[in-house]
This record gives C-alpha cells, structure tokens and sequence, in this order.
C-alpha cells in the first residue's frame, strides 16, 4: 500500500444481505483445521488493540481437549476515543455473531457468549432479539453452537479478556494471572478464544473473501484494513474503514484540521505523536498499533490537560489489585498536577517517567503497563505545557 | 414476596443458582429500582449461598451497580477527554442549574441524580450523557435542558 | 499423574524442579530469596503486590515469581538492576499509600513493610503521601480486632483468609482503582457483621492494619493497685508458642518459664486454664453421656445429636451466624476460660478469703476470639465479668519485654494452688483433636472402667493436621450402670480451620453424615495455631507447636482429666457433681442465634 495516503475499504459494514447465510453453509462444508488455516493465513490480528494473530489463538482453543469451550466476544469497548464496536454491533450484528459461530465451529465449543458493556444497554433489546433469531438460524443449518448476551455494568477493566471471565462470572473484574492464558483455562476455566467485535466481523469477511483478497490490503506486518473511530478536532470525526500500514501524516492530511499538533493513536492507553513524527509513524503493528481510536488535537489544547484527563481515567479505572497500577496512577496524576502548581520541581517529571516505566513492566495487567505510553509520550513531546 | 425475590427468582431460574446469576440479579435490582439497599444485598447473598461482603464488594466494583440511594432517573454525564473537549463542563453546569442540585446529588423528590462517568463511546458526538438506559449524544446546554424538561414532565 | 521435572537457571545458576513449582519456589531452593508481601504459605497465590517481581530473559515485562510457575529452558534474573528499581518503586508506592508513623503503631518493628522498606534503602521523600488526604477511619468497635484502613496495602492476605481458610468472608475486597479497600458488608464496624473474631487476619496482615485490641495497660493497672487481686489464668497453647515472641525457636515449651515470668510481672495468682480444661472434661463428658442415654435409652427424640464442643470462642460465632438450627446440638458447657472466670470470683474468691468485687480476672490466650467471649452478656454467672481482661499471647510477650524480664534465665515456676493443677488431657485441648482425645480418654474410662485402649493413651487417629478427622471407638464389656452401650460404637469427628467446620457442619445438616460427637476449633491446627499466637505462622511452625504440647502430655504425671485431685476437691467443696445444679448456674451457658452477615 501507499502509505502516504488513506486508502477507504467498505469490508466491515458492506451491505450484502446474503452474507450470512453464504458463510455459514460454506463453513459447515468445511474442516475446522482449514477453516483455522486460512485465519492464519490471512495474518488477522486481533482488532481490540493487543493484535493477537487470531487463526493462532483459535489454533490453541481447538487444540485443547475438553469437553466445555467457549467463544466469547468482547464487546467492553471502554477504550477512550473508540466507539466503532458501537457502530458495528448497531449496524452488521449478524456479521459479529456469524463470526462467533465459524469460531465455534473452528474451535469446537457449542457456547459463545458476548460481553456488552452497560453503556451500550440501550442497544441491548434489539441484540437479544436478533441473536435469538440468529440462534435459530444456527440450529436450521445444523451447527451445535448457541450465543447468549451478557451485560457489563460500568467497568473499562472489564475489558482485559481475564476480567472480562471474572466478571461473566459473577465477580469483581480483576485480572488473572496468566499464565495460564484464556486458550487453556479461560471463562470457566475452560478453553476460551476471546475475541474484539470487529476481529468476528473481519473473521467472517474473511470466510466470504478469503485470506488472499484480505492480505492484498495492508503491510506484512499488518493485513488487511480496520474500523477507526476518528474523534477531537476534525471536521470529519466518526468511523471509518482504512487499509492499515499509512502513516500518520497521510491521516492528518485526510482528517485533520489544518492545525493538528498531535494525535493519540490507540486512545487513552496509546501513544501521542507529535507533529515533528508524522512522517515517520506508521499505523500498524510495525508502527503505532491501534485498537482504531485516532484522536486529533489542535494547537489550542493543551496537553497538560489531555494527560491529566487520562491519568484521572486510569486512577479510577484501574481494578486496584496491583501495587504499580493502583499507586501508580495516582502519583503520576498527583505528580504533574505538583509540577504544574510548582510544589514539585520540573525536574520530578524524570522521576515519574521512571516510575511509569516500572508500571509498564511490573503492573500485573494490560492497563497498569499501558499507563506509560500516553504518560511518556505526552511528557517527553509536550514537557513545557506539562510545566508551565 | 417482595419484588426482590421475584427478581432473584426470575434470574436464578435463568442463570441457576450460581456466583454468575450474581451479575443479572443485581443489574435487574438496579434497573427497576435504580439502586441497591442494604437488606436486597443481603438477600440476594443468602440466594446465591454468598458472602454479604463478597456481594457489597462485588457491587461496589461496578460504577453502574449503585448501593446509595439514586434517583429515578441517573443522568451520567461523560467526562472523559473528548466530551470534556467539547463541552462537558457547560452541560453539568447547566443541569445542576436546572435541577437545582450539585453533581453527586439526588433532587429531593428522588427524581433525579447527576453524576458524571468514564467515555461512553460518543466521542465523535460529544458532550453526551445517558439517562438510566437512553443515550443523548452531540449535547448543547438548550438540548440539555429540553431533555431533562421532558423527564420532568413525565 | 507423575510430575515432570523442569529445568531452568535462576541467577545463571541450573537446576531442575518439578513441574507446577513457582519461580518463587525454585528461587527458595537455592537460597535466593525474594522479597514477598501478598504471598503467604497458608494461602493461594494472589500476584497483587509485585514485590515479588523477577526477570525472565526473552520476556516483555518482568514476572511475579509468586504466580509464575516454572518452564524449561527458564533463565530468571532475581536481583537485576531492573528488578531492583522496580521492587524499590513499588515499596516506595505501598509506603506512599500507608500511614507510616511507625513509631506510634503497634506493629512497629514486626511489620514486614517497614523491614522491606529498610532493606531497599527507599526514599519516601520520592512521592506525594497519598494517605493523608484519604478520610480513613479506624474501626475499633470489636473488642478483639482493630481495622485500621491507612495502614492497609492492599495485599489481601486477609481476604483470602477469612475467605479460603475461614469461610467467613466478613471481609472482601471492595470498590475499584484509587478507592479500592478491604471492607465489611457496606462498610460496617467488624463487630456488627460475621467476623468471628479469630484473629487468623491479625496473623497473616503484613502490616499494622489488623491488630488485636490490647488491654495490656488495664493490666498494669490493675497490677499496680494495691486495692484488688490479680489472678491470672494461662491456656495450654500459650505455653508452646509464647517462646517464638522471646527470642526461642518454635515448638519449645516454655510452661515453668512462662508462670516465673507471670509472677515476676507481678500477678497475684498464676494459675492455669488447663485446671479448667479438666473440669470441661467432667462437666462436657457428663453432658454427652447425659445426651446419649437420653436418646438411646429414653427414647427422647428432642436430644440433639451429634454433640459438638464448645470451647472455641471463634466457632461458636460462626455457628451461630451460618448454622443456627444446630445450635442445640452444641454443649452447653462454656469454654475453659469462662469456666475458670466464674470460679475465680466465687470458689476461688472465697477460698482466698477475698471479696469477689476486688478480684481482676486476666486470662492469656492464643486467641482473639477470647476478648470478645469475655465480653458475651451470657458471661457474668459470678455476679461479675467473669473474665476481666484477655490478652493474647502476644500481648503477653510484649509485658515481659516491657517489665525488662531476661525471659530465656528465668528459673522454672510452678502455678499456685488451687487451680493450677492439670493433667495431660488438657493441656493437649491446645492441638486440633485434643479435646476429643480428652474426652475418650474419661468417657471411656467411666462407661468401661477400663483406660481407652491405645497405647500410653495416645488416640493417635484423631492427631496430626487432616482438616477432617474421624474415628470410631467401641465401647465393649461396660460397667452395668452403662450397659445401654453395650457393643455400641461411638462415632467422632474433628474438625479445625472454619472451612473446614463448615464441610462437616454442611454434611451434618444434610444428613450425609452421622456421629455422635464432634469437635471443632476455629483455627488452622486447634489453638496452638490461634489469632493471638506469635506471628509469623505457617505449617511447619504449627507442627513444633504441636509437638510440644504432646511432649508435654506425655511428660505430666496424669494423664486424664478425672484423676486430677484439685477437680476432684472442687467437686467435693462447690460443687458436688457434674452437671449439678451449681455447675449448671455457673459452668454453662446458651446460644444466640445471628444475622446471615
């Protein structure tokens, strides 16, 4: 691909009636292992930000022997900036929940359950309905695999696969530790392939498509195209499906507003490029990997302000089971607001930098070592609004 | 029988009596009456052959799980970086004004709680804020206010 | 399944474990030890407090060694510069969040953060005090445990124990991120809820944030005026484990050290729970004899059997609390401490020629539980509190240091008569399965007039640390007064640790189970491993604990609770027999039954 221009894919939200059905009764004609085969193939990363190869994962979920699996969809999209689960789950659920069944089908579990964060309740009737209808369907066509809905209630964590199981549950969302990984003992201990709203739907694209015409798209390190929710100051925010591997110049070009200073690829717990790094960062898992939020900042923001909303965000959000991530926030928070009021000298934000580099490698979970990307970025390309 | 057995019962006979029937008990307690009290938690721990405290901890986990008293409407007002770029602040401002009382707060005829919560996923639409279940995406104060007039209203 | 063995290098240095082993552990075994706060032998691995943290070469982040389970080809790194800024980070952070007026805590010089602080040299200057600006309160409502919230870190040692070990869960993690705590049901005072005050929490919290109450400067008070008499009981595990707070290593029995050092501190009477233990024997081996002529030859249908004991404070209120449609089944005898509170201040009173109101009562216990079973409304028969003031084993290593005493010189004392003669049988009520030992021991003797047959009296199927334990004595050629149970076999269960009360408890109330008698105590090993015994505690430690008290059962020159000649005399003057009226008015008591949580 070109990377300096965006290159719009319509994949995710096509409108093909027919869609469904063709997938599932090719599927049913199909050998899981190939199934899973042309996952790997098509070099599918998990869309949910922590780009897991999905043909592998499913791999690991089939090889396991136990009676009991489970497939579940992840559908917490908590992640600040992000919102085109929303827009997926609101527009093509048949697409994510016919992606649960070829999951199931692949991995041999005859349950799949999806996650549905609270915020999204009030799309919560019409998901219940359609995927009874699809569970239906399901049964006509002969496969042995139901889905029910669950519902979170008010939790990003939630959103770490482990907790999202604790949760399912019935218990407080803590991660777990790990190993063992949700493959070998997931929700219920069971083998679980977990996996994003948007990972199911390219799942299913995939099925319709193929690997190759999905890895025609995209760099070698990232395949294919993603949904991105495009949001701050843009005169063109919403959701939209690009080809990965373009730089984040070309992007600026397309969505920016003349004056963009920085952009936060991959929300909160991403990473801020500058305006000086445009050119060189790729958007992609060789570059700034990205569960699809791009945030766009003019130069009338200030970042201290961005940075504080963010550790505020993690403060709360963390679980607050482990030391690096429970402590940690609050002091980085408390930190720069003393660096900003001047009770704590400039020269302290070294100190934080460290203390964050040590969350990021000692926090038990995803959100306690993310804490360091927006934290360092923000403080090393913007320490003069930090200060002054 | 009490409404909260019925929801007990209702939800154990889909979930069975299991820690994972805990989640729907609770979320449907919250739904019909917009809040926990302390003997429904008790109750429902004695459904489940679970620990009070293990039950007030696992509810207090959640923000959407409320154990203090909440009105009948929650207005949750999203605070997170782009609602906050776009204008939160003003919105609050104004919902305090128009319901006379200050975020964290519940009128006194129980109506109405305000509060503020974590993105709601609108961050292309913002301000936005949620009514118990309704969302109310791209705010201005004078929507804002129309809104909440018509809660009242009902 | 056979284990495979593994093999990895720690600090470069080979070595091969079974499968399964933490890093943590492997580490252990060649003598590499690495730091550890939320880690706790007696409880499932959590990986919440990231001390424990270790480098694995090849991997992103560094690893908790604690939950992090050993692979071939490992190689750990336990002591690399990045593990030690991460390790000094995270201190710094615990402190950051914890009250660190250490000087005013009762658990200065005994808090494992503050020796890990020191360790690491760290710099509390380095981040903003958190503590401070977080409206903590300390919850001093239970007369047995203080909850002070600034001084917790999170570990949750405690949860999991009055959870995993307990099945309590009057404690549980409560809220999220900067506002997560260790809570009751909504917030409530540890003495309004299920707490069962076992202190099992005050022995595994790392830091000062669960303590027991103190009471020890009433005691000095009362010690210093002139105007009333101190006597002061001590209960058998204190004997074994006290020496672990004065320097000695466990599983030393320290019983004649112990009384010079409480004569020294200047008690009126030292005298010993274990007299009283003899009389539980009596008074509890009567009642069941009592119940099972009952139901066996009368026919009484309203007899609730099996028969459990009594004597742990800490079971009665979890009984009381989660198996309230057994409380009859439970022997109406108090427990050795209260039995003894209400003969000091009337039998023994009077004997001294004293009057009952100028008597202080001080008892020291391996127990928390104890303070709060001193303070039951049910416990004032005397006319008086019965017991006026407990202190743990702790609490009483803790005067000995004050009052300067070289602990390790003292000559060996004996206790003061009367009531301070025992037997075997009661010292052994400090080990799980004790006071089930005891009273074969008697029982059996009474129905057969034979010694239970086991050689030197050893009932060895119902010692050692099974959670549960049964055995099933037949009681044959009976006297003829006690023909009734002729052939018939007497089933018992024991039972110690409050999960694992609550398998048998739930197995009884389901009718899966039948026995005759049962004995349960609170704590992990029986009161040698109780809530006031010295910190810390693990199994090995309860093993020599344990030890110790049958080394000293076999070493007393009686063995069974009848034969002692001061209960024998105490019968004879007071008294008169078992379960007479007076025993009756003085000795037992009722139960009440408790909210759910």
């Amino acid at each position: 691909m070109e990377k300096n221009r965006i290159s719009k894919v319509d994949l995710i939200f096509e409108n093909d009636g027919t869609l469904v059905n063709t997938v599932l009764d090719k599927v049913k004609k199909m050998n899981p292992d190939d199934i899973i085969m042309e996952m790997i193939d098509s070099g599918l990363k998990g869309r949910g930000g922590a780009g897991f190869p999905t043909g592998l994962k499913w791999k690991f979920t089939k090889a396991e022997n136990s009676y009991d699996k489970y497939v579940v969809c992840n559908a917490d999209e908590g992640e600040p900036g992000t919102f085109k689960d929303r827009e997926i789950l609101d527009r093509v659920p048949e697409k994510v929940f016919t992606g649960m069944a070829v999951a199931g089908y692949a991995i041999g579990a005859r349950k799949g359950y999806m996650y549905l964060r609270a915020e999204y309740n009030f799309l919560l009737k019409g998901l219940i309905k359609k995927v009874e209808e699809f569970n239906k369907l399901l049964k006509d066509k002969g496969f042995d695999f139901n889905i029910e809905i669950r519902s979170g209630a008010g939790a990003y964590i939630c959103g770490e696969e482990s907790a999202l199981f604790e949760s399912i549950e019935g218990k407080r969302g803590e991660p777990r530790n790990k190993p063992p990984y949700p493959t070998v003992a997931g929700l219920f201990n069971k083998p679980t392939s977990i996996n994003n709203v948007e990972t199911l739907v390219y799942a299913t694209v995939i099925m319709k498509y193929g690997a190759e015409k999905f890895k025609e798209m995209g760099t070698k390190d990232s395949r294919g195209s993603k949904v991105f929710s495009i949001s701050g100051d843009t005169p063109n925010a919403g959701i939209y499906e690009l080809e990965l591997g373009m730089t984040v110049a070309a992007f600026v070009d397309e969505f920016g507003d003349g004056d963009t200073k920085a952009v936060q690829v991959g929300g909160a717990s991403g990473i801020c490029v500058p305006r000086k790094k445009f050119n060189d960062m790729i958007i992609g898992y060789e570059g700034v990997p990205t569960g699809g939020s791009m945030m766009l900042f003019n130069s009338s923001r200030s970042m201290y302000n961005v940075l504080k909303d963010y550790l505020e965000f993690f403060a709360e959000e963390s679980c607050g089971q482990c030391t690096p991530c429970r402590v940690g926030c609050q002091q980085l928070l408390r930190g720069i607001e003393a660096v900003k009021k001047g009770e704590k000298d400039p020269s302290y934000l070294e100190t934080l930098k460290k203390l964050a580099q040590t969350m990021k490698i000692s926090a038990k979970c995803g959100l306690g070592q993310s804490v360091a990307n927006p934290f360092i970025s923000i403080v090393d390309n913007f320490r003069e609004e930090i200060i002054y | 029988m009490t409404d909260v057995n019925l929801i007990i019962n209702e939800q154990i006979e889909k979930y069975g009596r299991e820690r994972q029937a805990l989640m729907p008990i609770l979320q449907k307690i919250v739904a019909d009456k917009n809040y926990i009290t302390e003997d429904e938690l008790a109750l429902v721990a004695e459904a489940l052959d679970l620990s009070a405290a293990d039950v007030y901890g696992t509810a207090t986990f959640y923000t959407f799980l409320d154990v203090v008293p909440r009105g009948k409407y929650v207005i949750r007002v999203c605070k997170t970086i782009s609602c906050h770029m776009s204008g939160k602040d003003e919105i609050i401002k104004t919902l305090e004004k128009t319901l006379g009382i200050k975020l964290g707060e519940t009128t006194p005829d129980r109506k109405f709680t305000l509060l503020q919560a974590n993105c709601m996923g609108w961050c292309h639409k913002g301000p936005v804020m949620l009514i118990n279940d309704e969302v109310y995406p791209e705010l201005t104060p004078e929507k804002a206010i129309a809104i909440v007039q018509e809660y009242i209203a009902k | 399944m056979a284990k495979y063995n593994v093999n990895l290098k720690i600090n470069n240095i080979p070595i091969t474990v079974e499968e399964g082993t933490t890093v943590l552990e492997a580490a252990r075994k060649l003598n590499f030890r690495i730091p550890t706060l939320c880690q706790h032998p007696d409880l499932c691995v959590a990986g919440n407090c990231r001390v424990c943290v270790v480098e694995q070469k090849g991997a992103k982040t560094l690893v908790a060694s604690c939950a992090m389970p050993v692979s071939e080809g490992m190689e750990i790194f336990t002591n690399s510069e990045k593990v030690r800024t991460a390790r000094k980070h995270i201190i710094e952070l615990l402190l950051s969040e914890h009250n660190t007026e250490c000087t005013s805590c009762y658990k200065n010089g005994k808090c494992e953060l503050q020796s890990l602080a020191n360790e690491y040299l760290v710099n509390e200057k380095d981040f903003i005090k958190l503590v401070y600006d977080k409206k903590y309160t300390i919850d001093d409502f239970s007369p047995s445990i203080i909850k002070d919230d600034s001084k917790c870190i999170r570990c949750q040692r405690c949860v999991r124990t009055c959870t995993s070990m307990q099945y309590v869960s009057a404690l549980a993690v409560a809220y999220k991120g900067e506002h997560q705590k260790i809570s009751t049901f909504f917030e409530k005072p540890m003495n309004s809820v299920v707490c069962t005050n076992c202190g099992q929490c005050v022995n595994r919290c790392p830091t000062g944030a669960l303590v027991e109450k103190n009471y020890i400067d009433q005691v000095w008070d009362a010690i210093n005026d002139p105007e009333v008499h101190v006597v002061c009981q001590t209960a058998p595990a204190v004997r074994v484990g006290l020496g672990e707070d004065l320097g000695l290593t466990p599983g030393n029995r320290v019983t004649g050290k112990m009384v010079a050092a409480l004569k020294r501190l200047g008690f009126d009477s030292v005298l010993d729970t274990d007299f009283t233990a003899d009389l539980t024997i009596l008074e509890e081996g009567t009642e069941l004899l009592t119940r099972l002529k009952k139901a066996l030859v009368e026919k009484d249908e309203t007899i609730a059997l099996p028969m459990m004991t009594s004597c742990s404070p800490g079971w009665i209120k979890f009984i009381e609390h989660k198996f309230s449609n057994l409380l009859p089944n439970l022997s109406t005898c108090k427990s050795p401490q209260q039995m003894f509170g209400a003969l000091a201040k009337t039998f023994y009173a009077q004997k001294k020629g004293w009057r009952a109101d100028k008597v202080v009562s001080v008892s020291i216990m391996p127990c928390t539980a104890k303070k709060y079973e001193a303070n039951r409304p049910e416990m004032r028969d005397s006319g008086f509190k019965d017991v006026d003031y407990v202190l743990t084993t702790r609490e009483l290593a803790m005067m000995i240091r004050q009052a300067g005493i070289n602990f390790d010189e003292l000559p060996e004392e004996k206790y003061d008569s009367i009531m301070g003669t025992s037997s075997g049988a009661a010292v052994i009520f400090g080990a799980t399965g004790g006071v089930m030992e005891a009273a074969l021991r008697t029982a059996y003797e009474i129905v057969t007039g034979r010694e239970v047959p086991f050689k030197n009296l050893d009932i060895i199927p119902v010692r050692g640390f099974d959670g549960i334990k049964e055995t099933t004595i037949k009681l044959e050629n009976c006297k003829p007064e006690w023909g009734f149970l002729e052939g018939a076999e007497l089933k018992c269960a024991i039972a110690h640790g409050l999960a694992n009360a609550n398998k048998l408890m739930s197995a009884v109330a389901n009718g899966t189970v039948s026995y005759h008698f049962i004995e349960i105590m609170a704590c992990p090993g029986g009161c040698l491993g109780g809530g006031g015994q010295p910190i810390p505690t693990n199994e090995e430690i309860r093993r020599k604990r344990m030890e110790a008290i049958y080394e000293e059962d076999a070493n007393m020159p009686i063995r069974k609770s009848h034969e002692n000649p001061e209960i024998l005399q105490l019968y004879e003057e007071f008294l008169g027999k078992p379960n007479s009226h007076k025993a009756h008015e003085l000795l037992h008591t009722h139960y009440t039954k408790r909210k759910r949580y």
